[in-house]
């Protein structure tokens, strides 16, 4: 009903590999880009950079980690460290007065350097053994970070990020901040939706599903590994940039500990791994259902006259992130973008259902 | 060069290194059973304080009745967790198994704190605070309680699996399909695995908390259980008594030696680093077998 699927056959193989091959999947990516262009005239202040401005970069950082954990299949719990070093490098770069576009492809640059290191590991270990080795390695970049006073500026220090010029536009006020942040975003997201037709794509995925049988098929493994590390970093990196000069403003080395790195998974599973619709779905739930359900006790504390201590309310977060993990990897594996998918297979036929391929 | 200081930290780093084996005991029962390496093993530890601090303090059961109580109550976590949770998990990749132990640690972590009370609650279970002499070396009395503790505990699992129960688990390790052929029960001997991991976390998690009291910090004794569960070979239980006095000695020596000159924090670090040299030089620790893969 809503989508009309009936009736469109196509008679070319172009057509079928377009990126939305549905006239109206289109037409309602349109609308949401309208949308998200205006969304600086149209919602509040606090609406604008409380939640969207968060949204838009964390789901950016998990279509980065979605590459490497979704379409390649290698576990990375290491990410928030790969997108520190992306931060400070190219917040460094930019206090040193080189330009921000400049200092966000260096920062990439830095980060995925760094995750070259991280898929070193993969080449010799893999599955669990992965897991852990890229956890070690979150402990040593944090370390480095707060520990080297060339990077962090000493330890209990935080480093202001000052004023930039984005492609000529200075980066003030909100909308500036919320168009720098969405422009990358829609790079990124149109990079991940093409790379599954690319050759690239098609090699990370025989990786994910079997190395040894990727390799007899002829897919160089060693290369796409550390390829697939390679460009998830520089996207992780290109993240950090953004986070620093649009949502921080001023960087700590405990922002990017292991819990932006659970946070990070925690996204991609939540919203389904290697989708890229997921990632955006997974951001948003893990990002605001810990402040929905903290507004929510917060109500019920005071509407119910219930006695709420500080401390559950301040672990919140933790018991969801853990709580929505286990129930997506128990339940549905394939996270929200399945579920979505499954409703809107229902109602692309809807009520014809025998017209279903 | 102060040869005392050294030995001190040498010694005293060998029972923290076997209070830590005794945490890398848990992952190593249940990687040796069911072939997954298990994240919570942290949570378990700290879940296994916490239950112990409840049924002693706010119950009121004397600390010696306790321990055993909160020891089968986590016998029944563990092999719950098992049955609801990682049963489900059966023949899904691997990476979701282990997604899947990280979102239960980080539940945990979350749950026990947020019910209870994040404040650090003080377990006394009766070890005397003054310092050991020794000549003159001074050891932690707490530490060299809880170290022998340990060194039983590990023992004691290495004679396990010289009984019935021992044989079935190795048989269960060994190949799962042929054990079931055979006539064993597969899961059961899986979810026993789980709650003897439990159980040695929660044992590791009242000595833990009696020498530096029971909060979510506990936790973080997973990166070290790690380091000595990766370094001594995930399936070797003799590895783990080995790897725990190697790593307990190294970040003793070197928060001893290394802090002054790099400014703290170097104790969190040498587990990480021996982890991530174990995987990059020999992936399958110093006992571990060599696992060998079928397309």
């Amino acid at each position: 009903m809503f989508y009309r699927r009936a009736g469109i056959r196509f008679t070319r193989y172009g057509q079928e590999r377009q990126i939305w091959p549905l006239p109206l999947d289109r037409r309602i990516m349109l609308l949401i880009l309208l949308l998200a262009l205006a969304a600086p005239y149209l919602l509040d202040r606090l609406y604008l950079v409380g939640y969207l401005l968060p949204w838009i970069i964390w789901a950016t950082a998990a279509l980065g980690l979605n590459l490497l954990m979704g379409t390649a299949g290698q576990i990375h719990l290491g990410y928030g460290a790969v997108i520190g070093m992306g931060a400070y490098g190219s917040v460094h770069l930019v206090r040193a007065g080189a330009p921000l576009e400049l200092a966000m492809l260096v920062g990439g640059l830095i980060s995925a350097a760094v995750g070259i290191v991280f898929g070193a590991a993969a080449l010799r270990v893999k599955g669990l053994y992965l897991a852990m080795a890229t956890l070690a390695m979150q402990y040593i970049v944090d370390f480095v970070i707060s520990h080297v006073p060339f990077i962090s500026g000493g330890s209990q220090a935080t480093i202001t990020v000052p004023q930039v010029r984005f492609l000529g536009i200075p980066i003030v006020g909100d909308a500036a901040v919320y168009y720098m942040a969405l422009a990358i975003c829609v790079i990124v997201t149109l990079f991940m939706l093409n790379v599954r037709r690319t050759s690239f794509g098609r090699a990370l995925a025989a990786v994910r599903e079997k190395d040894y049988a990727a390799e007899v098929i002829g897919v160089d493994t060693f290369r796409f590994k550390l390829l697939a590390f390679w460009v998830s970093s520089f996207i992780g990196g290109v993240v950090g940039s953004v986070l620093a000069v649009c949502y921080l403003r001023s960087i700590s080395p405990d922002q990017f500990h292991i819990e932006l790195s659970i946070q990070l998974v925690a996204m991609v599973i939540v919203g389904g791994m290697g989708s890229v619709l997921g990632s955006f779905f997974g951001a948003a739930l893990i990002l605001f259902a810990p402040i929905v359900l903290n507004n929510l006790i917060g109500f019920m504390a005071d509407s119910m006259e219930m006695q709420i201590s500080t401390d559950l309310r301040a672990h919140v977060p933790l018991m969801l992130y853990g709580g929505l993990i286990v129930g997506f990897l128990l339940w549905e594996p394939l996270g929200l973008a399945k579920i979505y998918n499954n409703m809107r297979n229902y109602f692309l036929v809807w009520p014809f259902r025998h017209a279903q391929r | 060069m102060d040869w005392l200081l050294i030995a001190e930290l040498g010694i005293n780093g060998i029972f923290v290194g076997l209070m830590y084996g005794l945490v890398a005991l848990g992952i190593v029962l249940i990687y040796k059973t069911s072939g997954l390496a298990n994240l919570a093993q942290g949570a378990l530890a700290m879940t296994g304080a916490y239950a112990t601090w409840a049924i002693a303090v706010p119950l009121g059961v004397p600390i010696w009745l306790a321990i055993p109580l909160s020891l089968v109550a986590m016998f029944g976590f563990g092999a719950a967790t098992e049955r609801l949770a990682l049963r489900r998990m059966i023949g899904q990749p691997v990476i979701m198994a282990i997604m899947l132990t990280l979102g239960i640690e980080i539940m945990l972590r979350g749950l026990l704190p947020g019910f209870a009370g994040a404040a650090v609650k003080r377990l006394d279970i009766g070890i005397p605070g003054t310092p050991l002499f020794l000549g003159d070396l001074l050891i932690n009395r707490a530490t060299m309680i809880g170290g022998a503790v340990s060194f039983g505990m590990i023992l004691l699992s290495l004679l396990l699996f010289n009984s019935r129960l021992g044989v079935v688990m190795r048989a269960v390790s060994d190949d799962q399909t042929a054990s079931w052929a055979v006539g064993i029960r597969v899961e059961r001997a899986i979810a026993i695995s789980w709650g003897l991991a439990a159980a040695s976390a929660t044992v590791a998690g009242v000595i833990w908390g009696a020498t530096q009291g029971v909060d979510w910090s506990l936790s973080l004794l997973l990166i070290k259980a790690l380091a000595i569960a990766i370094l001594g070979g995930l399936d070797s239980i003799p590895g783990v008594l080995i790897a725990g006095v190697i790593v307990g000695v190294a970040e003793s020596v070197a928060t001893g030696l290394l802090d002054p000159l790099v400014g703290g924090g170097t104790r969190d670090i040498v587990a990480s680093v021996i982890i991530l040299l174990t995987l990059l030089l020999k992936p399958h620790g110093l006992f571990g077998r060599e696992h060998i893969e079928r397309i």
